[in-house]
C-alpha cells in the first residue's frame, strides 16, 4: 500500500464566500481501495469541500477556490460536475436523487441508457433511438449483485423501503464505467441499524474491488468499523489525519468538537415507583410506514422513558397516535382520565405536549418568527398571550416577545432575535424552538420524537440536556422516541422496545446492548429478568 | 451604490419597476401638459373603487385558499343585494345602507358554499376559483333575465322582461360615499369619507389578523399540518377565510357601483377578479403571504397606471379608439407581470 499513489489528493484548499473564510487550508488524501472517513461537525466545511471536488457551479460563481486537486499525483482541474464524472468521481447523495415513478433499472441508467437502432433513429439520430432494455436489465442486475442486494431491476423506486433507495443510488454510481472514487455523504443517516450494516458491507466489497471510498458520516462507530483512515476537519480547518486502527471514538469526537465529549450526567435517577401517570392500552395507529398494532405501556410519573426500535416498526406512531395526528383506536388514560383520541385539541388540553419528528413539516411555521412559532399553540388552546379590548381579544405582542426571549436564553437558541424567521435557523435551533413551543403550554408530560435527528453533536447534547433538566428540575415526565439506542441509554431510566407494532419488552436503560438488540430482532427469550 | 441596491431589494425589485413605470407615466402626463388635478382626482377615485376588492384578498391568502379569483361570486351576491335595495325604491344613505346590510348575509351564504367547494379541491384553488367565477357569471345571466324585479328603471324599457345591462344609480345613491366629506385641495378632489371608510376597513382587517381566530387562520394557511397538530380546525378556518373574502367582495361591488354610478350586470363582472389579484401582487404580496400595506400600495400603483396610461397614450396617438385598446393592453400586461412575479418579495 505504501508505495501506491493516492487516487485523490486535495491540497491546502481554501475558499471564501463573500469574505467569510469557510475553508482555511484543508488537505485530504485518499488511497485506492480504502475507505476513508471524513469527519466534522455540521458547518465544519465538509459540504463545501465536496462542492469543490464536484465542480459545483456555486463554487465557481463565487470566485473559485485556492489549492490543488490531484488524481494519481497529477494536478487536475474540475470546473463542472461533468468533469468530475469524467475523472471517475461519483457521489451517493444524502437526499435521494431518484425519480420515484421510474423503475430501479431506469433510475440506474437514466440518461446513460444503452441504445439500439430503430427506424426513426436512422433518420433523426440518437434521441430517436430505442432503449436496449435487455442490456439495461443485465447491467443493473450486475450492479445489484455486486452490492449483494436482492431486488428486482423492474421494481418501481416509489415502493421501495427507504434503505433500499440508497442502494439504487450506489448501483447507479458503480454502473458508471471507470469509477475510481465514490463519495458517500452521510449515507446511514436515514437507515436503520440493519440497513446501515448492509451498506457498510457493500462499501467494503466495493473497496476490495479497488474503488476508493470517501465516507462522510456523523456516526463514529461506523468510522471505526469501516474505515482505514480518517480525516478530521473543524471550523473549515484541517485538524488531523489518523490511522483508524490507532485511534478510538473518544479521540475522534474530541478532535471534531474541539472539546471533550462527556456522557450526559444524570444527577438523580428516577426511582421505580408504582405511580402510573399514563396508561396506554391496546393502542392501534394507522400511520403509514409506522403502524402501531396494539401497544400496551405504563408510564411512571416523573420518569424518562425511551421508546426504541428499528425504523418502520411503529415506535414513531405511538406519540403521533396519542396526539391525534393519525387515526388511532384503543384507550389512553392520563392521570386517571381517558384521553380522547383522534383529536389534537383534546390531547393538548389534557396538558400533553408533543415535539414531532418532522420539525419542518409538522413542528414549525417556517416563514413566521421564532416568537410567533413558540406562542401559537398556547394562544390557541389556553388563551395565553391574549389581551382583551372590550369584546375582542388580540395577540399581546409584548408578552409573546418576552416569552420568546425567555426561551432563547434558557435553551440557548442561536438567532438574531425573537423576530427572526425560523426557516433560516439551523436544525438544532429549530428543534429548540419546537421544544420551547411545547413547553410554553406548560405540559405535565412531553413526548419527543427523534429529538436529535439531523442535528450536530454540540446541539444534540444541548437538546438532550434540556430534556434531562426538565425532568429533574420540574419533575416532568418525558418520553423520548429515538432510533439511536446509545442516545436513549444515555438519558433514559427505562427503554421500551417496539417491534412489529407492539412493545416487545421494557428494560432498565442500564441493561446490556445485547439484550436490547435481541428485543429489536423480536427475540424475548432470556431477556426478561 | 450598494446602499441603493439594498434599498431596492428591500422594497422588492418588481414593485420597484412598477413604481418607476407609474412615476414615468405621471412625468409624461405632466410634460404633455395634461390636467394633473383631474388625473390625481381620478387616481384617488379609482383607489376608492377598488380597495375593498384588494382587501378581500387578505383573508383568502392567509387562510391558505390563495388568491381569491372567485371574488366574482361575492360581486354577484353584492349586485343582487344592491338591486333589491333599488327594487324597494330606497334612496340615499338608507338605500346604500340596505344594500350593504343585505350584501353581508348574501356574501356569507355564497362564501360558505364556495368554501366547502374549495376544501374539496385543495392544491388547485385558484384554477377552480377562476372557472367557478365564470360559471357563476353565466348562471346569473339567466338569473338577471328571470328574477322577478319590477322597478321600471331597472328592466328593459320595451317588452319589460329581464334586467338591463347597466342600471343607473342616479336618483338612488349615486356617488353618495364618494362625495361624503369630499374636499377639494388645489383642484384635486380628495374623498375624505371614502378614504376613512377604507382606512377603517383596513384597521379592522389588521386587528383580525392579530386576534385568536386570525392567528389560527394564519397558521392554517401557512402550514395546515402544523395547524392541525396544535388543535386548529384547518377546514373551518379556510371556510371562514372564504366567507370573509366573499363578503368583502359583495360590499366592494356596492362601493364600486356608487362611485361608478351604475350596477353592471350580465358578463361585466367576468374579469373583475383580475384587478385586485394584480394589485396585491404588484403591491408585494405572494400567493401565500400578504400584508395590509401590500393592499394599499398595490391598489394605488395599479390604479395610477391604469388612470394615467390612457390619456397619455391618447395624446401620443390620437387616432380614434386607441386609448381603450391601450387600457386593455396595459392592464392585462400588468396582470401578466404580476402573476409572473407571484413569488412576491421575500
Amino acid at each position: 500500500m505504501e508505495n501506491l499513489k493516492p487516487v485523490l489528493e486535495m491540497v491546502d484548499i481554501k475558499k471564501n464566500y463573500f469574505g467569510n473564510q469557510v475553508l482555511k487550508g484543508v488537505s485530504l488524501k485518499v488511497m485506492p481501495g480504502e475507505i476513508h472517513a471524513l469527519c466534522g461537525e455540521n458547518g465544519a466545511g465538509k459540504s463545501t469541500l465536496m462542492n469543490i471536488l464536484f465542480g459545483m457551479p456555486v463554487i465557481h460563481s463565487t470566485g473559485g477556490f485556492e489549492g490543488e486537486i490531484r488524481m494519481d499525483g497529477e494536478v487536475i482541474e474540475i470546473k463542472t460536475p461533468r468533469d468530475a464524472m469524467k475523472y471517475g468521481i461519483g457521489m451517493v447523495h444524502q437526499e435521494f436523487m431518484l425519480i420515484p415513478g421510474f423503475s430501479v433499472e431506469e433510475n440506474v441508467k437514466l440518461n446513460r441508457e444503452p441504445l439500439k437502432e430503430s427506424i426513426l433513429g436512422k433518420f433523426l439520430g440518437e434521441p430517436m433511438k430505442n432503449l436496449n432494455r435487455d442490456e439495461i436489465r443485465r447491467d443493473t442486475q450486475a450492479a445489484l449483485d455486486q452490492l449483494g442486494m436482492d431486488m428486482m431491476p423492474a421494481d418501481k423506486v416509489a415502493g421501495l423501503p427507504v434503505g433500499y433507495m440508497q442502494f439504487v443510488e450506489i448501483a447507479r454510481e458503480i454502473d458508471k464505467r471507470g469509477v475510481r472514487l465514490l463519495v458517500f455523504d452521510e449515507p446511514t443517516a436515514v437507515l436503520t441499524e440493519g440497513e446501515a450494516e448492509r451498506l457498510l458491507a457493500a462499501m467494503k466489497a466495493l473497496a476490495d474491488q479497488g474503488i476508493a471510498i470517501l465516507f462522510i458520516t456523523h456516526r463514529l462507530d461506523e468510522v471505526m468499523t469501516a474505515s482505514q483512515h480518517v480525516t478530521i476537519i473543524r471550523d473549515g480547518a484541517f485538524v488531523k489525519y489518523l490511522n483508524t486502527k490507532e485511534t478510538n471514538v473518544t479521540e475522534i469526537s474530541a478532535l471534531m468538537v474541539g472539546r471533550e465529549v462527556e456522557v450526559i450526567e444524570r444527577t438523580k435517577h428516577h426511582e421505580a415507583s408504582n405511580e402510573i401517570v399514563m396508561e396506554i392500552e391496546d393502542l392501534k395507529v394507522e400511520m403509514p410506514g409506522e403502524m402501531v398494532k396494539g401497544v400496551n405501556l405504563k408510564i411512571e410519573k416523573g420518569e424518562i422513558l425511551g421508546i426504541g426500535g428499528l425504523a418502520g416498526q411503529g415506535k414513531i406512531g405511538i406519540a403521533n397516535g396519542i396526539m391525534g395526528l393519525y387515526p388511532a383506536t384503543g384507550k389512553v388514560t392520563f392521570e386517571g382520565k381517558e384521553v380522547t383520541l383522534n383529536n389534537p385539541k383534546a390531547a393538548i388540553n389534557a396538558q400533553i405536549a408533543f415535539v414531532s419528528e418532522d420539525r419542518r413539516g409538522v413542528g414549525l411555521l417556517l416563514d413566521e418568527s421564532i416568537a410567533f412559532n413558540i406562542a401559537v399553540p398556547a394562544l390557541q388552546n389556553q388563551g395565553k398571550f391574549l389581551k382583551k379590548f372590550g369584546p375582542v381579544s388580540l395577540m399581546d405582542q409584548a408578552a409573546v416577545t418576552e416569552n420568546a426571549n425567555k426561551y432563547i436564553e434558557e435553551l440557548d437558541i442561536r438567532c438574531t432575535g425573537p423576530n427572526q424567521n425560523v426557516r433560516r435557523l439551523s436544525g438544532g435551533n429549530q428543534q429548540k424552538v419546537c421544544i420551547a413551543k411545547a413547553l410554553t403550554s406548560e405540559p405535565k408530560i412531553i413526548f419527543v420524537s427523534e429529538p436529535t435527528r439531523g442535528i450536530d453533536i454540540g446541539a444534540k447534547r444541548l437538546v438532550l440536556d434540556t430534556l434531562v433538566k426538565l425532568n429533574e428540575e420540574q419533575g416532568m415526565t418525558v418520553i423520548i422516541t429515538s432510533s439511536e439506542l446509545a442516545e436513549l441509554k444515555s438519558v433514559c431510566d427505562r427503554i421500551a422496545i417496539v417491534t412489529e407494532g407492539k412493545v416487545i419488552g421494557v428494560l432498565p436503560a442500564s441493561e446490556d446492548d445485547a439484550k436490547f438488540g435481541l428485543l429489536m430482532s423480536g427475540i424475548t427469550e432470556g431477556v426478561e429478568g | 451604490m450598494t446602499n441603493v441596491k439594498k434599498m431596492i431589494e428591500d422594497y422588492g425589485v418588481s414593485r420597484f419597476i412598477v413604481t418607476c413605470f407609474a412615476v414615468l407615466l405621471l412625468v409624461a402626463a405632466f410634460l404633455q401638459g395634461q390636467d394633473m388635478t383631474i388625473l390625481f382626482s381620478d387616481i384617488l377615485n379609482r383607489f376608492g373603487m377598488y380597495a375593498f376588492f384588494s382587501l378581500a384578498m387578505v383573508p383568502s391568502i392567509i387562510s391558505g385558499t390563495l388568491l381569491n379569483f372567485g371574488i366574482t361570486l361575492g360581486i354577484l351576491a353584492g349586485v343582487l343585494a344592491g338591486l333589491i335595495s333599488l327594487e324597494l325604491g330606497l334612496t340615499g344613505f338608507t338605500g346604500i345602507g340596505c344594500a350593504l346590510l343585505l350584501a353581508i348575509p348574501f356574501g356569507a351564504i355564497v362564501g360558505f358554499g364556495y368554501g366547502l367547494l374549495l376544501n374539496r379541491v385543495k392544491g388547485s384553488e385558484m384554477v377552480v376559483a377562476t372557472y367557478v367565477g365564470y360559471a357563476a357569471v353565466y348562471i346569473m345571466c339567466i338569473g338577471w333575465m328571470v328574477l322577478p324585479f319590477k322597478n321600471p328603471s331597472m328592466i328593459w324599457a320595451i317588452g319589460g322582461e329581464g334586467l338591463r345591462t347597466t342600471i343607473t344609480l342616479d336618483g338612488y345613491y349615486d356617488a353618495i360615499l364618494s362625495n361624503m366629506l369630499s374636499i377639494t385641495v388645489g383642484g384635486v378632489t380628495i374623498q375624505v369619507g371614502m378614504l376613512l371608510i377604507i382606512a377603517f376597513a383596513c384597521l379592522l382587517m389588521y386587528l383580525f389578523t392579530r386576534s385568536k381566530m386570525g392567528i389560527a387562520m394564519r397558521a392554517a394557511g401557512a402550514n395546515p399540518i402544523y395547524a392541525s397538530a396544535v388543535g386548529v380546525n384547518v377546514n373551518r378556518q379556510r371556510i371562514i377565510g372564504t366567507v370573509i373574502s366573499t363578503v368583502l367582495g359583495a360590499l366592494g361591488i356596492i362601493i364600486y357601483a356608487q362611485a361608478f354610478g351604475f350596477y353592471q350586470l350580465y358578463t361585466a363582472p367576468m374579469n373583475m377578479s383580475m384587478y385586485p389579484v394584480a394589485a396585491v401582487l404588484i403591491g408585494g404580496a405572494s400567493t401565500r403571504k400578504i400584508k395590509i400595506s401590500h393592499v394599499i400600495l398595490g391598489t394605488l400603483l395599479y390604479q395610477t397606471i391604469i388612470a394615467v396610461s390612457v390619456p397619455v397614450v391618447s395624446m401620443l396617438a390620437p387616432e380614434g379608439g386607441l386609448g381603450d385598446v391601450v387600457r386593455i393592453i396595459v392592464s392585462n400586461g400588468i396582470i401578466l407581470y404580476a402573476l409572473a412575479q407571484a413569488g412576491g418579495n421575500k
